[in-house]
């Protein structure tokens, strides 16, 4: 029988890598051009004061590629989405998140956790407080789904 | 640590403090094989509304853990598969002594499920070698050979489930996708008449494939074909329910719940299903007329928790370990204190509708559900 021993670095060994055919994401083969939304189009929503709009053409339009595809698109997105979120008042969140159906929920739990990657001066304050708002919507398993998806935003 | 407890509608029984993996039943219900999550497998004997303490018999064959046990109702077989890439099938001798007979399941990782067939002349042990093996007993050789079901299949096989046509296959992977084989053995069995899942079914045909998301995520955890035949349920690692229907074209429907992800799931009546898992709380699903999957309750309902007088020895006991007399987060509102690992129909009535189910769980407790005194207890409950 193996030898039980302390090290763990077996595990980072790919045991996988001369088997054939390996799964792969299936998204890998098609290098799609994500049609995004213009800036342009989001800024006159927001001026107009309508965040749930916005945010909601936002979400639909997500684009949603496994890791490391698509980054560009997804970058520029991200910084849309952000711009949206961290505009919008803390008393109006609950009123936006209740125009939002369950897969959007899930698609906006992803940029919440996408915007706490990269904190800009109070935007973390403000994403805790729509963390939290969506999580009494949706529930854990909208969290869930952020680590189990492979397609990301 | 030994003790069995009942509520109205729920019979708890605590095996220890180890979690159990797996557990299985025999015909009649006296007895259940479990494994404690380690290379052995304890059979019970029940013993009144008690079990034996000490196990009737250690199944001892294993070198690493067992992974999955299915008990043969007619034949009074015992399969087991593990960690050690090997399968046993377990016959009772004369003197009660359990035997084991080595499969040949030609694997290079571990094995990670295992079924009887309905007719229980064969069996499917699902892998991490990404292939389902099909094994059945050669008469001429006096052994149990295994047949390999490879493709599609990306990556482990997490859950095996047969059609009651003796058939077909379910199996569910951490590719996730469900997949439904045909696993037909043409030296041991008549040639499978047409099911709606297809009428070609020579051995390793893929008949349908399901994704389990379009979010491309969730390990699936459980596959479970209906009573019919005709629908297959399955629960995914991103918390997901679904159901597919091979009468309405593979229609597929699924519910993305707001809970933690469910390990198990099992129909119980013709249009409902139970699944529980890290929830620590079975929950009862239902397709209605339109073929949508409904939420319709917890079957745990939460016990009050009595407040009950602290003693003083008690009070002090626990400001000196835990720094506050306050203990009511030290225990879950469940009856299942933690993960529940396995789920199986204890009891069911002539028309197969399950009367009681079984759970078990990481917590190395044993719960019997009795559906009677659930609705009594729920009301307006129709399962």
């Amino acid at each position: 029988m193996a030898k039980n021993t302390f090290s763990s670095e077996f595990r980072n060994i790919d045991v996988d890598q001369y088997n054939e055919d390996n799964y792969k994401d299936e998204d890998a083969a098609d290098a799609q051009t994500h049609i995004g939304i213009e800036e342009s189009t989001i800024i006159s929503l927001m001026n107009q004061g309508n965040h749930a709009e916005a945010l909601k053409m936002l979400l639909q339009t997500a684009p949603m590629t496994s890791k490391g595809r698509n980054d560009q698109a997804k970058e520029a997105h991200l910084n849309l989405v952000l711009k949206v979120l961290l505009a919008v008042n803390k008393s109006q969140m609950d009123q936006i998140i209740t125009v939002l159906d369950s897969t959007m929920l899930d698609v906006l739990m992803k940029y919440i956790y996408r915007g706490f990657e990269r904190p800009s001066e109070n935007s973390s304050a403000i994403l805790l407080q729509w963390h939290e708002k969506v999580y009494n919507v949706a529930g854990v398993g909208c969290i869930v789904r952020v680590l189990t998806d492979r397609k990301r935003v | 640590m030994f003790y069995s407890r009942s509520f109205n509608m729920t019979e708890v029984h605590l095996f220890g403090t180890h979690p159990i993996t797996c557990h299985a039943w025999n015909r009649d219900r006296t007895k259940v094989a479990l494994s404690l999550n380690n290379n052995e497998v304890n059979i019970y004997v029940r013993n009144g509304s008690q079990w034996n303490p000490e196990p009737e018999s250690v199944l001892q064959g294993h070198d690493f853990r067992v992974t999955g046990i299915d008990w043969a109702p007619n034949t009074n077989r015992i399969v087991t598969c593990g960690a050690d890439r090997n399968a046993y099938v377990w016959t009772q001798g004369d003197n009660c002594k359990w035997s084991p007979t080595l499969v040949l399941l030609r694997i290079n990782r571990a094995a990670t499920c295992v079924k009887w067939s309905p007719l229980e002349n064969k069996f499917a042990v699902g892998s991490g070698a990404r292939l389902i093996s099909i094994c059945y007993f050669e008469q001429e050789n006096n052994w149990w050979v295994s047949k390999h079901i490879k493709k599609p299949i990306r990556s482990t096989i997490t859950t095996v489930d047969w059609h009651p046509n003796n058939i077909l296959l379910a199996a569910g992977s951490t590719d996730f996708k469900v997949r439904i084989f045909s696993a037909w053995i043409k030296d041991i069995e008549p040639k499978p008449t047409a099911t709606p899942w297809g009428v070609k079914m020579p051995l390793g045909q893929l008949m349908t494939e399901f994704s389990n998301s379009t979010g491309e995520g969730g390990w699936v955890h459980s596959v479970s074909f209906s009573m019919d035949g005709n629908r297959v349920c399955w629960v995914g690692h991103d918390s997901s329910v679904s159901v597919a229907d091979a009468t309405k074209e593979m229609a597929k429907t699924q519910l993305k719940t707001k809970s933690l992800p469910f390990t198990c799931v099992t129909w119980v009546s013709p249009t409902s299903l139970v699944a529980a898992g890290h929830g620590c709380c079975p929950v009862l699903f239902s397709v209605d007329e339109t073929g949508k999957l409904v939420h319709v309750t917890k079957l745990d309902i939460a016990q009050k928790k009595e407040a009950g007088s602290l003693s003083a020895m008690k009070k002090f006991q626990s400001l000196d370990r835990t720094a506050r007399t306050d203990q009511s987060d030290q225990t879950l509102a469940t009856v299942h204190q933690n993960t529940i690992t396995g789920i199986n129909v204890y009891t069911a009535d002539r028309s197969g509708k399950a009367t009681a189910i079984s759970t078990c769980g990481a917590d190395s407790r044993l719960v019997i559900w009795n559906f009677d005194s659930l609705e009594q207890a729920l009301g307006e409950l129709k399962i």
